[in-house]
């Protein structure tokens, strides 16, 4: 099953987290306890040209110095603690969750990186890959994630969410059925900007698996959602795609469809689903990806998960079930149900 | 007439459920809940000749195995109301979500307005007698009527130039009956499911369910029957038997 949640202010307004995590705990039936996360854009306007290494740590011993280390390797740490956390009676706290800001230098990265994003999926992907102890869970700039193994209040309560004001949201509440149960698996996944929600199963996991490898990334969290951040962050950051584009790419229409399509749009989409045949997308999913410059929201092509949409104004919501939206904006006007494998899409104006 | 009233802003479903019982077997005849929003299982199991009236949006499973009450929904409602619904009805004010109807086996489910994915997904019916009905205002996204086995389904496509414009409608249908007002595209229709002639008896047959679905929205069912209508049923009784058996 699965509850998620989005939300976008698309004029910029912030909203504190207390609304989410009311909504999130209202669909507690969606989930099992057992994985529940936030994320947030626009919470750390301090530190907005700095990249937020969100990190689980194990211990404050070995793999801390060896992350250390990796940063110190690419760039400078401006600052860095303990992300505030007040301990719950309902949540073992397992992990340390710290979070460094960090910015890769210019003069360390010549002539070995192309960009500042590359060495900062790089350091991801070397950390979660090879240092045991550390899980580097959020990497983007001016947003963060907030997850770990409990209910929705818990982990709310936990990290102090009502603290927090963005302008983006996103949440989710888990219920594993065929992956490991432990804070990394727990939703929302992010590299870069991109993090994301899901509610159901990649089925093409495999293949999509083998297509971002194909590219540098290291499948690490141990359940499929994962793989829908680096497939984003290779469609759209390094491939240039539109967010439309890429979820035409992801979740194609059937060839029946194509078909029927007059002859210039029907080579465009039969061109591809022959480039992006590896990363086309198969199972039950609705999906929440928060990015750069807004969300981006979809189902599977026969829509076997729910998906409701509600709008008021400036403001977005997106979530499993109406009620969760309700109780987030009670005035809310227009209420909708989005046709299967279309995206819907929030952007800032 | 014995009218209660709850609160059930903020309640779980267990207590509000507990509290529903209790009026019931105290003997009321009208129970009003008010500021509902999310709570599942409204209704679930419950007999009787109660009308329920809901001010708010009641959780998924609306009515599940419910044997004679009536519920008025006074908004939308989320996903499968109706599911496995022995008697009663169920008038919703509004949308609702995903698999409404689902695996009715009789029983009345009207909705003002449109219908997520899978509406009437494996209704049943037993013989003639019991048949199921689900009759939607508005219109209904893909796989109507899936694995139907019975029962009713009727779209009336209520402020819509087509009544029907999602695929797959009756896939895998082989009992029971999906009559959609006005015509209907090949290409939507589902595997396994085809049309039939829609004759003077079909619209002298649904009538009195017109009637009924007009009364409850206030709407006048002249135009309603004085209109073309498409009827879609199974091609066969075991559309899938060549994929599990070959012989």
């Amino acid at each position: 099953m699965c509850g998620i949640i989005g939300f976008i202010d698309r004029a910029k307004s912030r909203m504190d987290g207390s609304g989410i995590k009311a909504a999130l705990s209202l669909m507690n039936e969606r989930g099992s306890g057992e994985g529940a996360g936030y994320a947030a854009y626009g919470i750390y306007p301090e530190y907005a040209d700095y990249y937020a290494l969100h990190v689980f740590f194990d211990n404050m011993g070995e793999a801390k110095k060896k992350v250390d280390e990796i940063l110190q390797l690419w760039g400078e740490i401006v600052h860095q603690e303990e992300i505030p956390n007040t301990p719950q009676p309902g949540l073992k706290k397992v992990h340390i969750p710290w979070r460094y800001f960090f910015k890769p230098s210019q003069n360390l990265i010549a002539g070995r990186m192309a960009s500042e994003n590359d060495v900062v999926m790089h350091i991801v992907m070397e950390v979660n890959e090879k240092i045991n102890g550390a899980t580097i869970f959020s990497s983007g700039k001016n947003m963060g994630v907030f997850k770990a193994s409990g209910w929705p209040e818990d982990v709310a309560n936990f990290y102090r969410i009502e603290d927090y004001k963005g302008y983006i949201w996103l949440a989710h509440h888990r219920y594993p059925t065929n992956s490991p149960e432990w804070w990394g698996g727990a939703h929302p996944f992010n590299l870069l900007n991109w993090s994301v929600v899901h509610n159901g199963e990649i089925t093409s996991y495999g293949t999509n698996k083998r297509y971002v490898e194909g590219y540098g990334y290291k499948c690490t969290a141990l359940t499929d959602t994962e793989v829908i951040a680096y497939l984003f962050d290779i469609l759209g950051r390094q491939h240039g795609l539109s967010h439309e584009m890429i979820v035409r790419a992801l979740v194609p229409p059937f060839w029946d469809d194509i078909d029927r399509m007059p002859e210039k749009e029907a080579m465009l989409n039969k061109a591809i689903r022959l480039t992006y045949g590896p990363a086309l997308m198969n199972g039950p999913f609705s999906i929440v990806v928060g990015t750069d410059d807004g969300i981006v929201v979809f189902t599977d092509r026969i829509k076997l998960r729910p998906l409701v949409v509600g709008e008021n104004g400036s403001k977005l919501y997106v979530s499993s079930e109406e009620a969760a939206i309700r109780t987030m904006d009670p005035e809310v006007k227009s209420i909708y149900t989005p046709r299967a494998g279309e995206p819907i899409i929030g952007r800032f104006i | 007439m014995k009218t209660v009233r709850i609160d059930a802003k903020g309640m779980h479903y267990t207590p509000l459920n507990q509290k529903i019982r209790a009026a019931v077997a105290d003997g009321a005849e009208e129970i009003i809940l008010d500021n509902v929003l999310g709570q599942r299982f409204i209704g679930d199991g419950l007999r009787g000749n109660v009308r329920i009236i809901i001010n708010g949006v009641p959780g998924g499973d609306l009515g599940m195995f419910m044997s004679g009450p009536t519920c008025i929904v006074n908004g939308n409602a989320e996903h499968a109301p109706g599911n496995t619904m022995d008697s009663g009805m169920l008038i919703i004010h509004g949308s609702a979500g995903d698999a409404v109807a689902h695996s009715m086996r009789g029983g009345k489910v009207f909705v003002k307005n449109n219908i997520g994915y899978r509406g009437g997904i494996h209704m049943k019916q037993y013989e003639e007698e019991v048949r199921p009905v689900l009759v939607v205002g508005g219109t209904a996204h893909s796989f109507l009527g899936e694995y139907m086995a019975g029962g009713i389904v009727l779209v009336l496509g209520i402020g819509k130039e087509k009544a029907m414009t999602d695929i797959g409608i009756g896939s895998g249908i082989h009992g029971g009956e999906i009559i959609i007002r006005g015509e209907v595209d090949d290409y939507l229709l589902g595997l396994g499911a085809r049309k039939f002639k829609f004759t003077e008896s079909d619209l002298e047959r649904i009538a009195p369910i017109i009637k009924t679905f007009c009364e409850q929205f206030g709407y006048d069912p002249t135009e309603f029957l004085d209109t073309n209508y498409t009827r879609i049923g199974p091609a066969s009784s075991r559309p899938f038997a060549s994929k599990y058996v070959w012989e």
